[in-house]
């Protein structure tokens, strides 16, 4: 298996608070891995300092073989290889929709309008928001702006796609569309990592489930073990609490 | 009924002038309005930089951003009467002979740009921290986030705020008359001087500058109104909606 992003070490602090403790964590390629923990556990922070929308206080992160917290290291480029799904979608308000999945790959890839469209569309329809093509996000409800914010992350190409709580900010009825999109993209073997609260889904597409606990990962393994059969103290009792 | 007909006669016999003033005075506005909102716009985008290590770059930026604090505290906290003749009289003095229509658009664009740095900045302050977390998360640096992300959506946001910079415009140009320049107010003082007929003069130049600010007014709404588009969007064709179709 080929390791997409490797990271050693990593610490966090928001002044003396320190929200990740030397984690050590890998995601290879095809796989999808699941970030499960209560609040303030830090999976979305360390999923924010993969893409460094958070800049981790050390450590390092790997990808290609090179440490991107070096200096001089090319963030912007290093984050079109990444793609963010946000649990606030965050789709940009004054484009429709066909131009939020264009923009990125127009003014940053530098790809040319009509193959721009074209990957924006095939990925529209993807997630079944392309009769919606020309709408402005104030048009749409939840479900339809996270389909639409899944596209644009996807009209990137991008090696992995980050998902940080994408159906968290949703109405109950809305967070199956979202789900289903996500499963799709699981049986196609795209590499994703999801921080999720929705355990029966983390359960079904992950190939691996990490448990975080205070700043830490407690353990990690497959689905079966470590929901089914945890081994550690903590992961019994956070699962105790929201498996019921 | 005296009082309108001689004013009415006063303004037949010198409408051109007059035109011509309200003219100027609309054309200083224009300018002003247009100058300063570039202005306001690049000090808001300087203000904004995000602070990074420590370095040269980072201090030249921290002195040129005070240079840019100084000016909009200055001309926010002067008159633009005064303002105009410390630069007009300022430049003559240091020899530079300027014409004084161009004096006036320089004064009324660095007083706007003063006013609209200010909300400028508010606007982009008040963006979404989502916004620029998606146009970051795509790769897109500062510059780029700013100019097709925070900037449309601040230009929206502060189009009412601008509308009313344009408006006061039209009336302060008036103040500009201290260095001369033939804008309405000059126009109407000299033909009220020349005629003997003071508030005649006036009363044109009232209804000249009113009909301005208004029209100006209900254009901008207009504008606004087509700047927002519909409310809801009509859904054109379901095709190809592969996850919709096998789903519900």
């Amino acid at each position: 298996m080929t390791v997409v992003i490797d990271i050693n070490h990593l610490n966090k602090k928001f002044g003396d608070h320190e929200v990740l403790k030397d984690v050590n964590f890998q995601v290879n390629k095809g796989e999808v891995v699941t970030l499960i923990g209560s609040s303030g556990s830090g999976k979305s922070t360390l999923l924010r300092c993969i893409n460094l929308l958070e800049t981790p206080t050390a450590g390092e992160i790997i990808y290609n073989g090179e440490n991107i917290l070096n200096d001089g290291h090319h963030i912007e480029k290093y984050r079109t290889h990444l793609g963010m799904v946000f649990q606030q979608f965050n789709l940009f308000n004054n484009l429709d929709v066909l131009n939020n999945c264009m923009v990125g790959q127009i003014k940053v890839l530098k790809r040319t309008k009509e193959e721009a469209q074209q990957n924006a569309f095939k990925y529209l329809e993807l997630v079944g928001m392309s009769a919606y093509k020309n709408a402005k996000p104030k048009h749409l409800s939840g479900g339809q702006k996270q389909r639409v914010a899944i596209a644009r992350a996807l009209a990137m190409d991008p090696d992995v796609m980050l998902f940080d709580e994408p159906t968290s900010a949703l109405d109950p009825e809305m967070v199956g569309e979202v789900l289903k999109v996500m499963r799709h993209l699981a049986d196609q073997g795209n590499t994703m990592l999801i921080v999720t609260h929705e355990m029966e889904f983390a359960k079904e597409v992950s190939d691996r489930i990490v448990f975080m606990d205070k700043g830490v990962i407690v353990e990690e393994g497959p689905p079966e073990a470590i929901l089914v059969n945890p081994s550690h103290e903590r992961t019994k009792e956070f699962l105790k609490r929201t498996l019921r | 009924m005296a009082f309108l007909e001689s004013s009415w006669n006063l303004f037949t016999n010198n409408w051109d002038l007059f035109v011509r003033g309200a003219w100027t005075a609309l054309l200083l506005a224009i300018i002003g309005t247009i100058c300063g909102t570039l202005i306001g716009f690049f000090i808001g985008i300087m203000h904004t930089i995000p602070k990074r290590k420590k370095n040269v770059k980072s201090m030249l930026l921290k002195v040129f951003n005070f240079i840019l604090t100084a000016y909009v505290e200055i001309f926010r906290g002067t008159p633009m009467m005064v303002q105009a003749m410390v630069v007009f009289y300022g430049l003559v003095y240091l020899g530079i002979d300027i014409d004084r229509f161009l004096a006036a658009s320089l004064v009324i664009s660095l007083n706007t740009g003063a006013y609209m740095a200010e909300y400028v900045r508010g606007g982009i302050v008040s963006i979404d921290k989502g916004q620029f977390e998606a146009a970051q998360a795509i790769g897109m640096n500062h510059l780029q986030t700013m100019i097709h992300i925070v900037i449309p959506q601040v230009a929206r946001n502060i189009l009412p705020a601008t509308g009313n910079q344009f408006v006061m415009n039209i009336k302060d140009s008036s103040v500009l008359s201290v260095i001369s320049v033939v804008e309405l107010f000059f126009t109407a003082n000299s033909i009220a001087g020349s005629n003997y007929k003071y508030i005649e003069a006036f009363f044109i130049a009232t209804v000249l500058y009113f009909i301005m600010t208004f029209t100006v007014t209900r254009f901008l709404l207009l504008f606004e109104k087509k700047m927002d588009g519909p409310a809801s969007y009509k859904v054109e064709l379901i095709t190809g909606n592969k996850l919709e179709k096998d789903g519900k």
